[in-house]
């Protein structure tokens, strides 16, 4: 399932911008494709990531595989609920967003696919 | 190129011009030149089968029994008989690898028994299914500390086998982590300059009893390192963990060492086995394999590797640890050790070296020959500065069959104790002291 109205990378992270801010989480098809989420490793608030660079893992029973960060941005918060509830990425990988940031390079944004040019694909 | 020898001599060059060596030799430059084999091995081209026994027999005859007081990281400990016996048994030699859960059930559940005595001994929350050694167990604690807290800096006390020291600068050095080490003050970590220097370091690496057999007060170290949110990381030696409070009173986060003198032989130096346990909270840091205990699809009790996601085989180079392979067969005898001692035989031989230990040290003293290095409390080992020549007397020693004391410079000698040690023997030691002119 692919939620209308956000910004995909094709590593199958999502981004839901809003002003200064992105919203990231990973999408229906890389939670499918991990199996049972039981960890997700986050990075600190206040930490500032580069465009490509991992900002955490997710750890499934069959895969551990790191996130990257589609732009480059200054982790704002993170959903901690996550750390004791990582199921959440599986049973609503839309609701259940991982960080917040603030977008550092708004030109960052124009290589990030719609909705529409989005792919469920490896 | 001979079927059995992978390089050519190109190879060989292309390898060691990488490593900046000019030759061979120069990859064992860290034995000392007088402890090298300069002449040709002369192994004979064939024998036969009885004839080689009788050759084995004959090299075997020139080796010379010690009698043992020298610990400094391996020691002659008791091995109850069955230990060797039990852990020779087929089954455990010829078990599958414990990827396939099925067919290993007997595997997962003795490293399953090992782990859970590792954390009964350590008061830790888990344990992995063991280590090379103490030392590695050790690097591969600072690796957990630098992926936990990010930061490069780590503090190691001075006082730690300078063994163990060497492999943690080694492992340190292709992480770019800095180590720092605490000077210390009449043979014990110095405390202080933890709490001045303790500000952006990954954490503290100390250890129990210390290089020269101190037991070191570390009741409020935890406190200390804990408000600048580094790691409390403590290198206990395994037979002290009967006395001594546990890394988890300590409030230790991580608890690393060598198990060896838990039942397992002393062979030339190793191979030995290494302990590795923590808190819950830093289980996904942890390096190699651990054995969860879980039902199958009918409900029966079974062993499997759990969190192996986290582990290099999986996450390959961003594992935190690339080290895949376990003391498996070493965690074995300590397991079968210590379900044979008990509880009460692990607190009474730790007693046994103890006492020895203090024994000898009183006696030693009476005998005038030697002065007092450090006035603390100690374990089974313990430093004396000889007012004699410690080259000639370590020799007169092996001469009437004794292994005796480590010199570790400026004359003083690192004695050890074990509870095989009679008073017999300890009473032939001193006698050879008093001796020796």
């Amino acid at each position: 399932m692919i939620k209308k109205g956000l910004l995909y990378a094709k590593s199958h992270e999502w981004l839901n911008v809003d002003g200064k801010t992105a919203t990231v989480g990973i999408s229906d098809h890389a939670q499918d494709n991990l199996g049972d989420v039981v960890f997700i490793e986050l990075p600190q608030v206040g930490q500032t990531i580069k465009k490509g660079e991992s900002f955490g893992a997710v750890e499934s029973v069959k895969a551990a595989s790191d996130m990257y960060l589609p732009i480059s941005g200054k982790i704002l918060e993170v959903n901690s609920a996550l750390e004791n509830t990582p199921e959440l990425l599986n049973s609503d990988p839309y609701g259940s967003w991982i960080v917040k940031l603030e977008i550092l390079d708004e030109k960052e944004l124009d290589s990030l696919l719609k909705d529409s040019e989005y792919k469920e694909e490896d | 190129m001979h079927k059995y020898l992978p390089h050519t001599q190109n190879d060989i060059n292309e390898m060691l011009e990488k490593i900046q060596a000019s030759s061979i030799d120069d990859l064992f430059c860290s034995i000392p030149e007088a402890l090298r084999l300069k002449k040709d091995y002369h192994v004979p081209s064939q024998l036969g089968d009885w004839e080689l026994t009788k050759h084995m027999q004959e090299l075997a005859n020139q080796n010379k029994e010690l009698l043992i007081f020298r610990g400094a990281g391996s020691y002659d400990h008791y091995t109850p008989s069955a230990v060797k016996a039990l852990v020779s048994r087929q089954e455990f030699l010829t078990s599958y690898t414990p990827y396939q859960p099925e067919v290993a059930q007997g595997t997962l559940q003795y490293i399953f028994e090992y782990q859970s005595m590792v954390c009964e001994l350590t008061g830790m929350d888990v344990s992995n299914a063991s280590m090379y050694d103490g030392a590695t167990s050790t690097a591969e604690a600072m690796f957990m500390a630098y992926a936990q807290t990010k930061k490069s800096d780590i503090l190691v006390s001075s006082t730690m086998n300078p063994k163990i020291i060497d492999v943690i600068k080694t492992y340190a050095r292709y992480r770019n982590i800095n180590v720092i080490l605490i000077p210390s003050i009449d043979g014990v970590t110095d405390q202080a300059f933890i709490k001045e220097n303790i500000k952006d370091k990954m954490g503290v690496i100390v250890s129990n009893p210390n290089y020269f057999g101190i037991i070191e007060d570390y009741q409020n170290l935890g406190e200390i390192i804990h408000q600048e949110d580094a790691l409390f990381i403590l290198n206990q030696e395994g037979q002290s963990l009967a006395l001594l409070k546990t890394p988890g009173e300590l409030d230790a986060d991580i608890a690393c060492g060598d198990l060896q003198a838990l039942g397992v032989p002393l062979s030339f130096g190793g191979a030995y086995i290494g302990y590795l346990a923590t808190k819950q909270k830093l289980v996904r840091k942890m390096p190699g394999r651990i054995c969860g205990i879980t039902t199958d699809v009918d409900g029966k009790r079974a062993f499997v590797l759990t969190l192996q996601a986290r582990e290099q085989h999986i996450r390959r180079a961003k594992a935190n640890s690339n080290i895949c392979s376990n003391q498996s067969l070493n965690a074995l005898f300590v397991t079968i050790y210590l379900s044979l001692v008990g509880k009460n035989g692990f607190k009474l031989f730790a007693s046994e070296s103890l006492n020895g230990a203090h024994y000898l040290y009183k006696n030693l003293l009476e005998t005038k020959k030697f002065e007092i290095v450090y006035n603390q409390p100690f374990f089974k080992e313990f430093v004396l500065k000889a007012s004699f020549d410690v080259k000639a007397f370590d020799t007169y020693l092996i001469d009437h069959g004794i292994l005796g004391p480590l010199h570790i410079g400026d004359n003083n000698l690192l004695f050890a104790v074990t509870e095989k040690r009679t008073q017999e023997e300890i009473d032939l030691l001193v006698e050879m002291v008093v001796n020796f002119k």
